[in-house]
């Protein structure tokens, strides 16, 4: 897969790779069904197929249920269709990834679009920041049917000796190690980053040479563990990320399974196989900006053309630390909120410790503009970014950019069972290194699902900023006039 | 430094099957016995853990499924088929929801904190407690060897009464002698709960496992003679308003509590003569003027309590994490806040909540019914209408009731040292009242938020 800089891959088909795909809606069938091949004709979504003179709903995850147009359980001749939601549908996901997320995200994986109808694509149902938020647009029919908008983001604002580096969309992949996920799952994510001229970070679990290819794309980690950190890594890429903290765990160290210490792992983190790997909390060489800033120039010997980029928690003096990253010399302030994270941790960091990004970003966004300095650096938000629509609210509260990461595994078919850590790992192979699990993904489907996912979210975005009238995304960023907060609402 | 407070747990089996979430896994008719389900599809090995065949396959509830989906996804013929245990959403109440009942459970019989991947998974925020966040530090370490480590977290507390200051006289010595003072290796005291189907035995695993801890139980006086009585430096007798005192001084008793009546307090003080003072105060309007009443008088130790659902007591819509914090800012203003030592208790249900309280103002929380639900308890309520327990509280006994309580204990120690950790605090004496490393649902929302009101004509939301 090899793309021009300016040009968009294409969409191709990455349907489920098992056998029955989760549908929301289950089509049952009577006996009294005659194989007349009425629904079939009629399903705008290919639902039903006839096999050897029998009907069998053989695509019922794509049945849209009362929001079709053409609905086959009412056209049926002999009545013996009958509509119902699939049980199995409501054991998926959670508040914050309700099932209806994770089958739309599913949806844009497999076909590069949003759902027609049925599914919730939107929000979760978490109650709260993104899910009570909405944006506000003119009314359709008004927008521009503009498609040369702007979806890059300028990475340097620095202007000083670094690369300067702009990605084509307004996301990039944040940092799952080698270990935590398998490589099949960290290669996916990296050509698709590489396709849509984005980047995608490796996480603290060093730089695997598969990656060699898409060095141009690879962001790599410096982490309080220091494993597989070295001069030659340092070198190879564009961009280097600090990680002080982590959203999932907050003010927390690491933890990786002495079974997840596979000998391939072992060799990457210079370590010992079966061992368990502790990544301390937090840098032992850093108490202060000035300290930070050590750490920072430090990288600026290795390679003067590094962005370095710093990845914090949001703790209650986010913006303090987010204007002492500047001073420090960041190109990069990537904040973490407290609801991200795809590796394991305890339960009460995942929901206690830290506030949520929605909070975080914009109180970082004033802060740097009351300190006159928002515009010499790039803001990147990341911890529960779902959808295309949390983008754009992020955005609006005044990120320039996010990073993702649940939502890749969402589309390489996670469902959000939350039992990464137990036995072999991950049991669909996705978070695992288990030879056998490993082997469930195939790489290029792997990273079809992921450009799929990425396409429809640009295009999405892309819809927004036309119903605005926008020629940049960057016309967006901390335009809070439009989004309206349910619970503050006011009619005018 | 004293010694480093360590709870070792190992684990202690479950004496009945636990109700889980997503227990339900259902065959429709059809099916031609293919094993691949059973063979191919589980990796947690489910399957063959149960020994089940596919002639058996009919419907099932099972507690070791892991609900990855796999055998519903793979079965060739599309008949198998997940759903939610009704029986586990019907667990528990909005307070004691399924969710905190199934981690409980799970920590009586690890004694692990409760882990898992793929982020947080809950709402956004709640009421009470859960509309609260904790700080956390970007480069300040609370240790140098992990939280973990040689140099430890402290998580003792005081109990009683601390001096303004300290008077000498001339030659430097102690012009008055200081009031008694006992600590606790961690901020949790134990209370025997409100109703359950428990009787001497397990009030005996309570008391061994409060001994083991460091810590003290509460139970009514006349729950004090029983078997847990030669603990009984480690209980807290709760004094009744009126009946019976002791007839005999007991000197073993450490702690005492009583509610604020001027003749039952006297009469603690002559039945337990060595022990420090609990006066207890329901959570209700006016607590804060009461509680400064109580710390002026000279009692050495409030407790308040809130209503079982973490609310106050006469105000279901007032959270206890607001009245903690109000009391604490009225000791405060009025001066005494140093001199005496504020318990809170009654709807602490997860380990979360001891950090929470202590930052709202507390010193230490009392629990009752996590160690009621350390013991298997589903909160159904079987017990107040006289019915049978489902899972037989009563025929436990002691030394697996102390250690189940104990291992809850164990995994809330150290949740409370992940929490204490992160905000770079070593000493569980400094969260008290530490209101600026939290972050508050209404204030923050609102700040955020509240310019985001304003719909504008000619558009919609989206």
């Amino acid at each position: 897969m090899n793309w021009s800089r300016n040009t968009l891959p294409e969409v191709v088909a990455a349907p489920s790779r098992f056998r029955n795909p989760i549908a929301k809606y289950r089509l049952h069938r009577s006996k009294e069904c005659t194989a007349c091949g009425r629904c079939v004709e009629i399903c705008p979504y290919q639902v039903h197929e006839i096999k050897r003179g029998r009907v069998l709903p053989t695509n019922a995850h794509r049945c849209v249920g009362m929001d079709c147009p053409a609905p086959c359980y009412r056209e049926c001749p002999v009545n013996a269709l009958t509509l119902k939601r699939n049980p199995t549908f409501d054991t998926l996901g959670d508040f914050r990834w309700p099932p209806d997320l994770l089958a739309s995200t599913w949806h844009m994986a497999e076909t590069g679009t949003v759902p027609a109808g049925g599914l919730e694509y939107r929000i979760g149902l978490s109650g709260g920041g993104f899910d009570k938020l909405r944006l506000q647009l003119p009314l359709k029919g008004m927008e521009s049917q503009d498609h040369d908008i702007d979806m890059g983001v300028e990475l340097n604002r620095r202007q000083d000796q670094a690369h300067r580096i702009k990605i084509g969309v307004p996301f990039y992949g944040g940092g799952m190690s080698y270990g935590s996920v398998s490589i099949t799952t960290m290669l996916s994510r990296i050509k698709a980053a590489a396709a849509l001229n984005t980047f995608c970070c490796t996480g603290e679990g060093g730089y695997p040479d598969e990656l060699k290819p898409y060095d141009e794309h690879v962001i790599t980690q410096v982490a309080t563990g220091l494993f597989g950190v070295r001069e030659e890594t340092i070198k190879r890429v564009k961009i280097v990320e600090f990680k002080y903290a982590q959203g999932a765990k907050p003010g927390l160290g690491g933890h990786l399974l002495g079974d997840k210490v596979t000998p391939g792992v072992a060799r990457m983190r210079e370590a010992v196989v079966g061992r368990p790997l502790f990544s301390p909390f937090p840098f032992h060489s850093v108490y202060s900006v000035e300290d930070h800033k050590k750490h920072v120039d430090w990288i600026k010997a290795v390679n003067p053309q590094a962005l370095v980029s710093v990845k914090v928690s949001t703790p209650t003096d986010v913006d303090m630390v987010a204007v002492g990253s500047y001073y420090a010399g960041a190109h990069i302030i990537h904040l973490d909120g407290s609801y991200g994270g795809t590796g394991a941790a305890p339960d009460i960091a995942k929901k206690n410790i830290a506030m949520p990004i929605e909070y975080a970003v914009p109180k970082v966004h004033r802060f740097l503009q009351q300190e006159g300095v928002r515009d010499k650096i790039t803001v990147i938000a990341s911890g529960g970014i779902r959808t295309p629509y949390d983008v754009a609210k992020i955005i609006a509260l005044g990120a320039d950019g996010v990073c993702t990461g649940t939502a890749d595994l969402v589309a390489l078919e996670c469902i959000r069972c939350h039992n990464c850590e137990s036995g072999r790992g991950c049991a669909r192979g996705i978070a695992t290194t288990d030879e056998e699990l490993m082997g469930l993904i195939d790489l290029e489907w792997g990273t079809r699902r992921i450009v799929n996912m990425f396409l429809a979210w640009r295009g999405e975005l892309l819809k927004i900023l036309q119903r605005l009238g926008m020629k940049r995304i960057g016309d967006l960023v901390g335009r809070t006039d439009c989004l309206v907060h349910l619970d503050y609402m006011k009619k005018e | 430094m004293p010694k480093k407070y360590m709870i070792h747990t190992r684990a202690v089996p479950h004496r009945f099957k636990a109700i889980t979430r997503f227990g339900v896994i259902a065959w429709e008719e059809g099916c031609l016995k293919c094993p691949v389900c059973v063979k191919k599809e589980c990796v947690y090995k489910v399957y063959e853990h149960r020994s089940l065949d596919t002639r058996q396959m009919m419907d099932s509830l099972d507690n070791e499924c892991m609900n990855c989906l796999r055998c519903v996804q793979g079965c060739p013929k599309q008949l198998i088929h997940k759903g939610i245990n009704p029986e586990f959403k019907a667990l528990g109440d909005a307070h004691w929801t399924p969710d905190i009942l199934a981690r409980l459970w799970r920590q009586a019989e690890t004694g692990k904190i409760p882990v898992s991947g793929g982020g947080y998974p809950g709402p956004f925020s709640g009421t009470g407690f859960d509309g609260m966040w904790t700080d956390m530090s970007e480069i300040v370490r609370p240790t140098r060897d992990g939280i973990h480590g040689r140099e430890y977290i402290s998580t003792a507390v005081d109990l009683g009464r601390t001096p303004r200051n300290l008077a000498f006289d001339e030659k430097g010595a102690l012009l008055e002698e200081l009031p008694p003072l006992t600590d606790i290796p961690l901020p949790i005291l134990l209370r025997v709960p409100s109703f359950g189907s428990f009787g001497e035995e397990v009030i005996k695993g309570w008391a061994m496992a409060a001994a083991r801890l460091g810590t003290f139980l509460a139970l009514p006086l006349d729950r004090t003679r029983g078997k847990g009585a030669k603990f009984f430096s480690h209980l807290m007798p709760i004094l009744p308003v009126q009946g019976e005192m002791p007839s005999k001084r007991i000197k073993a008793a450490r702690l005492v509590e009583s509610p604020p009546e001027d003749k039952v307090m006297d009469r603690a003080g002559k039945a337990f003569p060595s022990a420090l003072l609990s006066i207890h105060l329901p959570m209700v309007k006016g607590v804060e003027e009461q509680a400064l009443r109580v710390a002026g008088s000279g009692a050495p130790i409030i407790h308040l309590e809130a209503s079982y659902d973490g609310t106050a007591v006469d105000d279901p819509t007032r959270a206890m994490k607001d009245v903690i914090r109000s009391v604490h800012r009225a000791l405060v203003e009025g001066g005494v806040r140093d001199e005496v030592t504020l318990l809170a208790g009654g709807g602490i249900a997860m380990a979360e909540h001891v950090a929470k309280a202590l930052i709202c103002g507390a010193d230490a929380v009392v629990i009752d019914f996590p160690i009621l639900i350390a013991l298997e308890c589903r909160m159904c309520r079987r017990c107040i209408r006289g019915l049978s327990c489902p899972v037989e509280i009563e025929k436990a006994r002691p030394a697996w009731v102390a250690a189940r309580v104990f291992n809850l204990l164990g995994a809330w120690h150290n949740q409370l040292l992940e929490l204490m950790g992160a905000m770079g605090i070593r000493d569980a004496r400094r969260l008290r009242g530490e209101t600026g490393r939290a972050m508050f649902f209404e204030e923050l929302d609102e700040a955020t938020f509240v310019s985001m009101g304003k719909v504008k004509d000619g558009y919609e939301l989206v």
